[in-house]
């Protein structure tokens, strides 16, 4: 865990303590520091911004909210336009420190001088926001020499001092790493430290946290909130993680489809939000809805592991790769079960292992230990597994990737009907697929002519909901569901969980649910696994584990989400 | 909604048709393609029906020897000889000759000029050193390379894409093993090889198409591994494995589709490289056999006859606007499977 050192005190300009945000979103004497007015976006004649009007004061903390396809990513990269082939109209009345200016009809010159001065900008991926080829000191100071007018080496302590003040540990020494050397959060760190260099009054966030790790998620936000304190900067996050927003904003705006449908401060849009949307979006937190298995332990699990160890081969540098490799050991004595009709939860960060334990179940990594799917085993044998994959499907994270580009929804539904009952007439298959398809609800009637469509005419929750019913065609008795929501907006997430809820009530299927969302776990699961760099931490019945954590990575975990399900009370 | 849902290759092949200037080059070439397929009937020195004293003859199809039209010797007819034109015109007899009434290997004894001789009525395009008709041997030269560069393409994408979807789906040492064979093969002189073996053997079409094909096969092969590697772990491939789909059947249905566009987009790149490689390789005279019409002998005979114009720059004529085709329809292939122009 890595603790926010308080940062040194670095703004000369601003005083340290203004209370900054409280009384800044009614401060009607003053104008506001961003004025945007009318602003309309469009692509290629279609408008995917319309109208969008608000105001930033000086000093406050304002979100933008929406779904994906909501044009808020949009909204504010029009703002120091960084869009290309758009076509945009409307004002944005900055106040620049040489007094008013229209960021929408600012020449280039203007432009330059404005941005990553006045206002900067934080991107959600932090790996390719930072130029592999330099060093993060270097594009550091290059700000700072650009803008400032710094020379190199006053450039290089500055730039010490700006690593030290986001709280990277030894900032000498990373200042001359590259991006690829730093871990996810410090690589956020150092892209914060970058949008700071010049002080500037507005930073606009871009999902600064989306990227990043549960547990960093509350750290850098808040590094965020302490930094805007200092710097007295007015910051615009655009999200759409409703957690975030109740944590750090003063005021929130909600976009839907291109236009702003409701805003005001926080606490009140939480309380009472006026707006349909806005409502389905508070709402959007999971619900659990699964009917607790009558007897454990009587039953004889359906899938039983012992010691699973998994590990891939990587290249050994210079000349004794020549000879060998070496190996990376991605999943360490892993030992669970899943008994009939219940839910097996694993929850752990990106590289925990928990994606190649899933691939290993299923038969598709080679592995030492013991995997019993209904007292049966991988043989590696296609023939032979054939019977087990019948019993075992999965549904993936991505729904645009795993649904095959040229064929249409029959064939890709139907697909497993054709390995393991190709008995079946193209009629009966065809009823199938349609049941199927009924089953995840997708029907003719929302789509007409859906069996001969292709996978690009469905949006993300259809697309997994194909996947869902793809899987459940050969009547599997588990299914692995490898981060099935995380795809997906909040409020189609809610929806694809219940049908999964609904499938397992109504099939008696058992889940191997893996995700690193602990409202997800809590919503789904009866069994929990905790997993961190390969190795399994803690593991037990959901509400013992999160509750009563032995380990205090698990703890810290679920400590991140009952932050906000208190806070969410307290509003 | 519309009815019916385009597939991913309709929607590329309604892109590529907005293109204009390449849609057009594809009608264009095909017609011209296709015309060069019956230049039997175009361009030909026997009439295509012919009625001697009351009797139907088809010359074209049927070899009548000459005494059939009161000649003296039972050789086969010259048609072209002024004697049997004037029989031809007697009474009720007619020969419905083509258009361009010379095949690509007639000599025209009758030239009014000694050979090389300039365009004319009588030779459009004028007469080779030899003699023979320059259009008919750039009709029937057009042919071979257009029917060369389709079978050499085809075979070089057969191959490209067998080896290319082996290395990329099985990976490892499959891969390994023949990226090696692959450097060493490609790092063979091509050109020496075929020096060597077309002093070796008699040359021939098939024997030129085998040389090419050896090597032409590399650079796509490449291009499919590439995409093989990276489509094999997309999700939709491991889900196939999971559904217990077998190693044929997923490079089938799910990798190989998926896997063309590079494919497709190098087709008319590699078509236009096929016909240039024909043509040189026939200027150096390593090609095909003597005789045989072709762009590059005709470059060859512009290049030792450099005062008939009308035989380099005619040649170079079909040889641009034929490669000029191609390049345009590439280039509107390339940008119709381009995953980054989303359609409007």
């Amino acid at each position: 865990m890595m603790d926010t050192p308080t940062p040194p005190n670095l703004d000369t300009r601003m005083p340290a303590s203004s209370p900054a945000g409280q009384g800044a979103s009614h401060a009607a004497d003053a104008p506001a520091l961003l004025d945007v007015r009318n602003l309309s976006v469009s692509f290629g004649g279609k408008e995917v911004v319309s109208g969008l009007s608000f105001s930033i004061a000086a000093g406050e903390k304002v979100a933008l909210v929406g779904e994906s396809g909501s044009g808020k990513t949009v909204s504010a990269l029009s703002l120091l336009r960084l869009l290309q082939d758009a076509q945009v109209s409307g004002n944005a009345i900055f106040q620049g420190p040489q007094g008013a200016v229209d960021l929408l009809a600012l020449s280039d010159a203007g432009l330059r001088s404005v941005r990553g001065s006045d206002i900067s900008m934080i991107f959600q991926e932090p790996m390719t926001a930072l130029n592999p080829l330099f060093t993060v000191g270097d594009q550091i100071a290059e700000v700072l020499e650009l803008k400032l007018g710094l020379d190199k080496s006053a450039a290089r302590q500055r730039c010490v001092e700006l690593l030290a003040a986001t709280g990277i540990p030894e900032p000498e020494r990373r200042a001359t790493a590259f991006a690829h050397q730093l871990s996810g959060g410090q690589r956020q760190r150092a892209m914060i430290a970058m949008a700071l260099a010049c002080r500037p009054r507005l930073l606009l966030a871009d999902e600064p946290t989306t990227a990043l790790d549960v547990t960093l998620r509350g750290q850098i936000l808040d590094l965020l909130a302490d930094l805007q304190r200092q710097h007295g900067m007015a910051v615009l996050m655009i999200t759409h993680d409703l957690n975030l927003v109740r944590r750090f904003a003063d005021r929130v705006l909600v976009m839907e489809n291109g236009l702003l449908v409701e805003q005001g401060p926080v606490s009140k849009v939480f309380e009472k939000p006026q707006h349909a949307y806005t409502r389905q979006l508070i709402d959007s937190k999971p619900v659990r809805d699964v009917l607790e298995p009558p007897d454990q332990g009587k039953q004889p699990p359906l899938l039983q592991a012992d010691n699973l160890r998994i590990s891939y081969r990587t290249p050994l540098p210079g000349l004794r790769g020549w000879f060998g490799h070496g190996e990376f050991v991605a999943v360490k004595a892993a030992s669970f079960a899943i008994a009939p009709a219940t839910t097996l939860g694993v929850i752990g960060e990106s590289g925990s292992g928990k994606s190649t334990l899933a691939l290993a179940a299923l038969g598709l990594l080679p592995f030492i230990g013991k995997l019993s799917i209904n007292e049966k085993y991988w043989t590696g044998k296609h023939n032979i597994d054939k019977e087990l994959r019948k019993l075992i499907q999965v549904v993936f994270q991505d729904p645009f990737s795993s649904l095959s580009p040229r064929l249409t929804v029959e064939e890709i539904v139907g697909e497993g009907l054709q390995v393991h009952q190709p008995e079946l007439s193209k009629a009966e298959r065809r009823q199938r697929v349609e049941l199927a398809l009924t089953e995840v609800g997708l029907g003719e009637t929302l789509f007409p002519g859906l069996l001969t469509r292709y996978p690009h005419e469905f949006s993300g929750g259809q697309r997994q909901r194909l996947a869902i019913a793809r899987a459940l065609i050969v009547q599997p008795r588990l299914l692995i569901l490898d981060e099935p929501t995380s795809a997906l907006d909040v409020t189609i997430q809610k929806q694809v969980l219940e049908l999964l809820q609904r499938l397992q009530k109504e099939h008696g299927l058992s889940y191997l649910l893996i995700t690193h969302d602990v409202d997800v776990i809590r919503a789904m699961a009866h069994q929990v696994l905790v997993m961190k760099d390969g190795m399994v931490l803690e593991s037990g019945p959901t509400a013992q584990v999160l509750d009563q954590p032995k380990h205090p990575y698990t703890a810290a975990l679920a400590q991140a989400a009952v932050e906000n399900s208190l806070e969410n009370q307290g509003t | 909604m519309s009815s019916a849902s385009l597939s991913p290759s309709q929607r590329a092949w309604q892109r590529f048709r907005r293109n204009r200037l390449g849609y057009w080059s594809l009608l264009i070439f095909c017609t011209l393609f296709i015309l060069s397929l019956g230049a039997e009937l175009i361009s030909n020195d026997k009439p295509l029906l012919a009625r001697y004293q009351g009797q139907w003859y088809f010359p074209i199809a049927q070899n009548v020897p000459e005494t059939e039209f009161g000649g003296d010797f039972q050789t086969p007819t010259d048609y072209l000889d002024p004697f049997i034109q004037k029989q031809f015109q007697q009474a009720d007899n007619f020969a419905w000759y083509p258009i361009n009434p010379y095949h690509h290997s007639t000599i025209n004894y009758f030239a009014k000029e000694p050979n090389p001789s300039g365009p004319s009525s009588d030779n459009w395009l004028g007469t080779d050193d030899r003699g023979r008709d320059v259009a008919a041997r750039l009709l029937y030269g057009f042919r071979i390379s257009v029917l060369f560069a389709l079978a050499l393409t085809c075979i070089g994408v057969l191959l490209g894409v067998l080896t290319g979807a082996l290395q990329g789906f099985f990976g490892g040492k499959t891969d390994l093993w023949f990226q090696r064979f692959i450097e060493i093969w490609g790092s063979m002189p091509e050109l020496y090889l075929l020096i060597i073996f077309s002093a070796m053997f008699d040359p021939s079409v098939a024997l030129l198409l085998i040389l090419l094909s050896l090597f032409g096969w590399m650079g796509l092969s490449d291009y499919v591994r590439a995409e093989f590697l990276r489509n094999r772990q997309l999700d939709y491939v491991r889900a196939a494995r999971a559904m217990g789909l077998s190693n044929w059947q997923i490079i089938w249905r799910h990798i190989l589709p998926n896997s063309l566009t590079p494919v497709v987009t190098f087709l008319p790149f590699r078509m236009s490289a096929a016909i240039l490689a024909l043509t040189s390789l026939d200027f150096l005279g390593l090609g095909v056999p003597p005789g045989t019409p072709s762009l590059g002998e005709l470059l060859a005979q512009g290049k030792n006859n450099i005062d008939a114009w009308w035989i380099s720059l005619s040649t170079f004529g079909v040889l641009v606007v034929s490669l000029l085709l191609l390049t345009f329809m590439g280039d509107a292939l390339r940008d119709a499977l381009d995953p980054r122009k989303a359609d409007r």
